[in-house]
């Protein structure tokens, strides 16, 4: 059941757009900021809420990279894979990525804490290799700053 | 030499707010056009201007503008592509976070002379400190007067929205952008009708470029004439370049229309660093063609590129060095674009992924001879004209010109079952 915070505030959106189909995105949008990923049963209220079938909604949902469809840990890792990053080496802080929180892409930590994803271009070429941690942009980033940058994060 | 882009953009990285950018001069083009300017006549300055635009395609903005039916009665809308999602650029972004108000000006000149109800910026999901500072830039522009109703006491009106991506390549293609802005897939739709007769929900829409728009206050300023006086060549203006990969100053610069590939690599990125040699360079991007050591006097402007075989796309060049595996460089290239497709044509759907394999089979050292003809196969087969929207014919660009340039690598990795690079990466 969507909470009366999502409610509200999709109710919102739903005023800024001429037919309520085109809140589909913020709709997903707003229900995972309050949960972290975006579950069948979330698919399903959305849909109720904006007219639209559970099908519908799920084709929107499963189509953009950062709306997730299983659950997530508290932090996401965004791995910058794209060209630049690949020319100056962003293949060792996977590595390093790796052997520190023992998960692959697409995985979460036993302790929930990190989800390690492979993002295309983070547009900060110049600054290669990057990766974002939730909102936070890391730039020049060498394997061994790692350990570190993950302390942030609790 | 002149930088209007860029020039008030503070060195420390902060954001040229609305006071700042008023004490230099901002919204003065837009009160002019206001008091004295008919939208057509805004229209024929810009199309004068003969001002490409500088998102990828090159399409002549005032020509584009030209097409909005203005008799047609209910919404237009105005969107800044602020998407910028090409794999080695990172341009916009310059331009996002140092001087928000510039690209509003032009957005809000633009939708004067589309006579546009509303806009919108999409900006991609990654960029939260645009978003930060594009959020408090639409919200000082409404206090100012300069959006919203009657704007500064004139009979035209404008809303404004910030919408924030979900992450996905296709988003920056303009019909696609339009369906993900209505909530949908971002696929692209078929043209005609063209986005500037049936766009956002069935209406006239223009899309720009956040480069583009950012020009439209200075060309309202000061003119055509200076516009073209910028640039070295017949593509007027300036141009925001970068350079990315092992030199010694990535970065990005505005300079003249039309430097040359050369000075844009030695004088302003510092040449390649110590031990490394350049092989070869996307000019524009991910999905441009390499151009090599030979092409290092070609002028990059929209004709000189094209001319040496390749496009300037954004502008953004990516570098190969002869540590880099450019087979590796490729597969890379392929993974994104395999990756990115939105599935919508089965040429690019299949295709890509397809391409993908072999160039990941010949990394592997279980490529066979035959598998450079099936990437030739593929170059033809998902270029232009075969697929539904320009996706697939753009990753086959540096795929292309890789075969073309690179093929004795391609043949030694078949040859010697092996990646022959070292450090090699995937």
């Amino acid at each position: 059941m969507l909470t009366a915070i999502e409610i509200e505030k999709i109710t919102h959106e739903l005023q800024q757009v001429p037919v309520k189909k085109a809140a589909c995105i913020e709709a997903l949008k707003i229900v995972q900021q309050q949960r972290r990923w975006i579950s069948d049963e979330s698919v399903e209220d959305i849909a109720a809420m904006l007219e639209m079938s559970t099908a519908e909604v799920d084709s929107v949902a499963t189509f953009y990279n950062l709306i997730f469809r299983q659950p997530v840990g508290r932090h996401i890792i965004l791995l910058c894979d794209s060209i630049s990053c690949y020319v100056m080496g962003f293949t060792a802080l996977r590595q390093q990525l790796q052997n520190l929180l023992h998960i692959n892409y697409g995985q979460t930590t036993t302790d929930e804490r990190f989800t390690l994803l492979p993002n295309a271009c983070l547009g900060t070429c110049d600054h290669a290799p990057a990766l974002m941690i939730d909102e936070d942009l890391y730039r020049d980033v060498k394997a061994e700053d790692l350990e570190k940058i993950l302390e942030k994060y609790s | 030499m002149e930088r209007p882009l860029t020039q008030h953009i503070p060195d420390s990285g902060a954001t040229l707010h609305i006071r700042e950018y008023e004490a230099v001069g901002g919204y003065t083009a837009l009160k002019k056009v206001l008091r004295e300017m008919e939208p057509a006549q805004v229209t024929t300055l810009v199309k004068d201007s003969k001002l490409k635009g500088r998102g990828g395609a090159g399409f002549d903005t005032g020509m584009k503008w030209s097409f909005v039916p203005m008799n047609m009665p209910g919404p237009k809308y105005l969107i800044a592509n602020a998407d910028e999602m090409e794999p080695g650029t990172f341009k916009d972004r310059w331009l996002l976070e140092g001087n928000p108000h510039q690209l509003l000006e032009g957005m809000i000149i633009a939708a004067y002379a589309i006579q546009a109800t509303d806009a919108f910026v999409f900006l991609r999901w990654a960029y939260k400190d645009a978003a930060r500072e594009m959020r408090r830039a639409i919200a000082d522009a409404y206090t100012a007067g300069y959006l919203g109703k009657n704007i500064l006491g004139s009979s035209f009106s404008l809303e404004m929205q910030l919408h924030t991506g979900v992450g996905r390549y296709m988003c920056g293609e303009e019909t696609a952008l339009l369906n993900s802005l209505e909530g949908k897939r971002a696929t692209p739709r078929a043209k005609p009708p063209f986005p500037q007769v049936s766009g956002l929900f069935g209406k006239p829409t223009i899309v720009n470029n956040v480069e583009t728009l950012s020009w439209i206050s200075h060309i309202v300023n000061k003119g055509e004439a200076w516009f073209k006086s910028l640039s070295y060549t017949a593509d007027g203006g300036t141009k925001i370049y970068g350079v990315s990969g092992r030199v010694n100053k990535p970065g990005a610069w505005e300079l003249p229309m039309g430097i040359t590939m050369r000075e844009l690599l030695e004088e302003h990125a510092g040449g390649m660093r110590n031990g490394y040699r350049f092989r070869g360079a996307l000019p524009g991007g991910a999905s441009t063609d390499f151009l090599t050591e030979v092409h290092l006097d070609v002028k990059m402007d929209f004709a000189g590129v094209t001319a040496a075989g390749s496009r300037l796309g954004t502008g953004t060049m990516v570098v190969l060095d002869d540590h880099t595996c450019p087979v590796g460089f490729v597969h890379n290239l392929e993974h994104f674009f395999a990756q990115e497709s939105c599935g919508f044509c089965t040429p690019c759907r299949e295709g890509l992924p397809w391409a993908e394999k072999i160039l990941w089979s010949l990394e592997n050292g279980t490529g066979v001879p035959a598998d450079l003809d099936l990437l030739e196969m593929h170059t033809q087969m998902l270029g232009p004209g075969n697929t539904f929207c320009a996706l697939a014919p753009g990753a086959m660009e540096p795929l292309q010109s890789a075969l073309k340039y690179f093929r004795e690598d391609f043949e030694q990795h078949i040859k010697e079952k092996k990646c022959p690079y070292a450090h090699h990466q995937h």
